[in-house]
C-alpha cells in the first residue's frame, strides 16, 4: 500500500438521518392534510399548493444565484416552507398572493438573516402575517362548499354553539391545510413515529389553550373542544411551532415555550381582537427562543446538586 | 424496570458479527518489534536497553518516567536494532526500541510461573501491577497501578470490571469473556483483595448474552462478585455512564471514579493484572480485532505488542477491497490512520478497515437546530453552542456551556443530520481550555 489513505477526526460513521431526509419527512407528514384540503376545497387549493412551493423554491434559487451563494434548494427546506405557508392559505386565495409570501419568507425572513438555520422567525408565518397585515380581505375570507361562512372560531367568538364532530373530520370552512384534525394528527404521528418532532411543545401548547381557555372562557368541555381543534392550533402545534430553527433546543425550554405559546394563544383568542391567535403567539415566542435558551441550560451530568 | 444504562446515547449499527464468533488466534510476528516509550497517559518510559543488547520475553526495556508513567516490557527475545524515533498510531514520532526477533522467545527467570496472590500483600500486588507495565486497555492507558491506589482505599465500595464494548465491530472483550473467563473473575478477586469494602460487578451489554451466562456461571459462589446485564447502548462502556448504570452515582469532569468510590477497569486490563499477579506474565500481548468490510478474513489475534500492523492484516488474508479508510480502535472513539506501517501498542484494541469514508462522503452542512445532539448527549449537555462557542474559538463561553463536560464519545455527530464536525471541534476546545488552565495553575 503505497498511497495515503483518509484521516479524520472520530468519530468515523455517521447516521443515516440528512436535513435533506428530515424535511422530506415532514413533507410527508403534510400531505394528508393537504390531500383533504385539495378534496374539500377543489382544484384551486392544488394549485394554491403548488404555486407557493414553487415560489419559495424559486427564490432561494434565484437568491443564492444572484448573490453568489452555494445553491441549497436540494435540502428541501424551501418546500417544507412553501407547503406550510400555502397550506395557511384560504383555498380561494388569487395565487399571487401566496406566492408573493413566499417569497417575502424565503428572501427577507430566511436569506436576508443567513439562510437556513438562521432565521429568527418561523419564515412560512411571517410570510402569513405578512399577507394578513396587507391583504387582510382575501385572507380572511373563507368560503366551503360555495358558501361564504364565518370559522368556528369566529362563531364562538360570536356567541355562537359550534359542532365539534364536524370540526374533527374537517367539514368547516378554513385554510387549506388547518380544518382537518384527524387528517393532522396522522401526519403528526408520522412525524412523532420518525423521530422527526418530540411531543414536548405540541402537548404543552394545546394542554395549556385548553386549560387557559377552560379557565378564562367558558367552564365547557364543548367550548375547550372547539378550541382546541379549530383555529389552526393543531396545524400550529405540530407543524409550526416544532419547527427546529425558531424553537428552543433545550430540552426544559421547550416545555417553556409550549406553555409561553398557550397563554400567549387563549389570551389572544380570548381577549384579542381576532378570533384566532396561533400564527401571532408562535411568531411572537420564536423571538423569546434565545431567552428561554439562555435559563433552561440543562444540568450537565455529574453537576446535579452542585454549584459548578 | 428496564435494564441499568443511563440518559442519552446512540444506536449505531454494530458489526460485531463479522468477528464475534471468531475464536483468537495466536500470531507470532515476522518481522522486527516496536516498542514505543510512551503508550500510556503520563511521562513517557526511558530506555533501559541500547543497540546491541539482548532482550529477553518478559523484560522491562523502558522504566516508568515518573508516578504516572508506565513501564514497557519485551514481548519476544532477540537483539536491539536501533532506539529512535519512529511512527505511532496517533501519527506521532515517538522514541522507539525496536527489537529483531531470535524467534526463541526466551524468558526471563520464573517467567509463566503460577504464584498465590493471597500470600502476598497489598504492597506487593500494586507492585507487581506496576512492574509489569499494565494501562487501561479499553484505550485510555490510563497506568493502572496509579487506579488502583487512591488516597483513602476504605472509600472505594465498587470494583467495576468494563466488559460494555460499546464500540462498533469490536470483539476482543467478548471472545476474551467466552474464551478466558476464569482470568476475568481471578483479576477481579486480586483486585478486590486489595479494597476491603468494595464489591466486584462486571458489567456487560446484553447483546452479549453468552458472555454474560458464562460469567454469570463462574461467580454465583463468589459473594463479592455479581455480573449485571446493561442494556445495548454506546457509550455504555464510558467511564462515567458504566459508574452511572450501575451504582446510580453520577461523575463529572472534575471528578474522578474513585471520587463516587468506584474504580473501573476493562476486561483485558483486568486479565492482565490475573497474568502478571497470578502468572508472573507482565503486560506483552493484546487481543485485536481486524475487521471491516475491508477485510478479507475478520477475525481475533492474540498478538505480541509491538508487532506491525501490516502482518495482521496480512494474517486476516489480507484486504478483499481497497480501503479507504483505516482505524485504529472502533469507529466511533477509534483514530484514523494514514498508513498501517505501524506499531501494535497496549492501547490498542482494533484495526477497522473500511472501503468507503462516510465522513468524507458527506459535507457539513448548517446547523438546523433539530436538537437531535441534544437528545444523544450522555453529558447533558448541548452541542450547538458549545459548537457555536468553538466557531468564535470562545473559550469562556465553551466553559460557560459545560463545554468541558464533553467526553469526545461522538455521539452527536454520529446523529447530526447535517453532519456537522462537532466532536472534532469539541477535542481542539478542550485541548485549549485544559492548556488555559495549565498556565493558570
Amino acid at each position: 500500500m503505497n498511497r495515503l489513505l483518509n484521516v479524520s477526526s472520530s468519530p468515523h460513521v455517521r447516521d443515516s438521518v440528512t436535513t435533506q431526509s428530515v424535511m422530506f419527512d415532514v413533507l410527508i407528514a403534510m400531505l394528508p392534510a393537504a390531500a383533504f384540503g385539495v378534496y374539500q376545497f377543489g382544484f384551486h387549493a392544488l394549485l394554491v399548493i403548488i404555486a407557493t412551493m414553487a415560489a419559495c423554491v424559486l427564490s432561494e434559487y434565484l437568491y443564492e444565484k444572484g448573490m453568489k451563494l452555494p445553491i441549497t434548494v436540494a435540502d428541501g427546506s424551501a418546500l417544507v416552507t412553501g407547503m406550510i405557508l400555502a397550506l395557511n392559505m384560504p383555498a380561494d386565495i388569487p395565487l399571487w398572493i401566496p406566492m408573493l409570501g413566499g417569497v417575502f419568507a424565503i428572501v427577507v425572513v430566511k436569506q436576508l438573516y443567513g439562510g437556513l438555520g438562521q432565521n429568527f422567525m418561523n419564515p412560512a408565518l411571517a410570510g402569513r402575517c405578512f399577507l394578513l397585515i396587507s391583504f387582510a380581505g382575501k385572507m380572511s375570507s373563507f368560503t366551503l362548499d360555495g358558501w361564504t361562512g364565518a370559522t368556528p372560531l369566529a362563531q364562538l367568538k360570536a356567541g355562537q354553539s359550534v359542532d365539534v364532530a364536524a370540526m374533527f373530520i374537517g367539514r368547516i370552512p378554513g385554510t387549506i391545510g388547518e380544518v382537518s384534525v384527524i387528517a393532522l394528527l396522522i401526519g403528526a404521528a408520522y412525524m412523532v413515529f420518525k423521530k422527526v418532532i418530540s411531543l414536548r411543545i405540541p402537548v404543552t401548547y394545546i394542554v395549556t389553550t385548553a386549560l387557559f381557555v377552560f379557565i378564562f372562557g367558558q367552564h365547557d368541555l364543548g367550548f375547550v373542544a372547539a378550541h382546541v381543534f379549530g383555529g389552526g392550533l393543531i396545524f400550529g402545534a405540530f407543524f409550526m411551532a416544532t419547527d427546529y430553527v425558531t424553537s428552543p433546543i433545550t430540552p426544559k425550554g421547550q416545555i417553556v415555550f409550549g406553555v409561553l405559546l398557550g397563554i400567549l394563544t387563549g389570551l389572544f383568542r380570548l381577549f384579542g381582537g381576532s378570533a384566532e391567535g396561533v400564527s401571532y403567539a408562535i411568531i411572537i415566542s420564536n423571538m423569546l427562543v434565545p431567552l428561554i435558551e439562555k435559563f433552561t441550560l440543562p444540568t450537565a451530568f455529574g453537576k446535579e446538586g452542585k454549584k459548578s | 424496570m428496564g435494564l441499568a444504562t443511563f440518559k442519552g446515547g446512540i444506536h449505531p449499527y454494530e458489526g460485531k458479527e463479522l468477528s464475534e464468533n471468531k475464536p483468537v488466534q495466536e500470531l507470532l510476528p515476522k518481522g522486527e518489534l516496536v516498542y514505543p516509550m510512551s503508550q500510556h497517559i503520563g511521562a513517557p518510559a526511558k530506555p533501559l536497553v541500547k543497540k546491541g543488547d539482548r532482550v529477553l520475553v518478559g523484560q522491562k526495556i523502558g522504566e516508568a518516567g515518573g508516578f504516572i508513567s508506565a513501564n514497557v516490557i519485551c514481548s519476544v527475545s532477540g537483539t536491539v536494532k536501533a532506539v529512535e524515533p519512529r511512527l505511532v498510531v496517533s501519527g506521532q514520532m515517538v522514541t522507539s526500541i525496536i527489537v529483531e526477533n531470535d524467534g526463541l522467545y526466551e524468558t526471563i527467570p520464573h517467567f509463566g510461573e503460577d504464584r498465590d496472590y493471597t500470600k502476598l500483600s497489598k504492597e506487593e500486588i500494586r507492585n507487581i501491577v506496576k512492574e509489569a507495565g499494565i494501562v487501561g486497555l479499553g484505550g485510555a492507558g490510563f497506568p493502572t497501578h496509579v487506579k488502583l491506589t487512591p488516597k483513602d482505599e476504605s472509600k472505594i465500595d465498587y470494583i467495576l470490571v468494563n466488559g460494555a464494548e460499546c464500540e462498533p465491530y469490536l470483539t476482543s472483550d467478548y471472545r476474551m469473556m467466552m474464551e478466558e473467563p476464569e482470568k476475568i473473575v481471578g483479576g477481579l478477586k486480586v483486585i478486590l483483595s486489595l479494597f476491603d469494602n468494595a464489591k466486584g460487578v462486571i458489567g456487560i451489554e446484553n447483546n452479549k448474552p453468552e458472555g454474560i451466562k458464562k460469567l454469570q456461571e463462574l461467580v454465583k459462589d463468589e459473594p463479592r462478585i455479581e455480573v449485571r446485564e446493561l442494556l445495548t447502548k454506546y457509550p455504555q462502556g464510558g467511564e462515567r455512564s458504566l459508574i452511572y448504570a450501575i451504582t446510580g452515582r453520577s461523575v463529572n469532569s472534575s471528578m474522578l471514579p474513585a471520587d463516587a468510590g468506584c474504580i473501573v477497569d476493562n476486561i483485558d486490563t483486568v486479565i492482565a493484572i490475573y497474568n502478571a499477579v497470578c502468572k508472573q506474565t507482565p503486560l506483552i500481548r493484546k487481543i485485536i480485532t481486524i475487521t471491516g468490510d475491508a477485510i478479507a478474513n475478520p477475525q481475533n489475534f492474540n498478538v505480541k505488542l509491538g508487532t506491525n500492523y501490516q502482518e495482521l492484516v496480512a494474517a486476516a488474508g489480507g484486504f478483499k477491497t481497497e480501503p479507504e479508510k483505516i482505524i485504529s480502535g472502533g469507529p466511533m472513539m477509534g483514530m484514523a490512520l494514514f498508513t498501517i506501517d505501524v506499531p501494535v501498542a497496549k492501547t490498542s484494541s482494533a484495526l477497522t478497515c473500511f472501503t468507503k469514508d462516510m465522513v468524507a462522503a458527506q459535507a457539513p452542512t448548517p446547523c438546523i437546530r433539530c436538537g437531535r445532539c441534544v437528545a444523544a448527549c450522555p453529558s447533558h449537555i448541548v452541542p450547538p453552542m458549545m459548537m457555536k462557542a468553538a466557531l468564535k474559538n470562545d473559550c469562556a463561553a465553551f466553559e460557560k456551556v459545560n463545554g468541558m463536560e464533553c467526553m469526545e464519545c461522538g455521539s452527536c455527530t454520529y446523529v447530526c443530520p447535517a453532519k456537522r464536525p462537532l466532536t472534532q471541534a469539541f477535542k481542539d476546545m478542550r485541548k485549549q481550555v485544559a492548556a488555559n488552565r495549565r498556565k493558570k495553575a
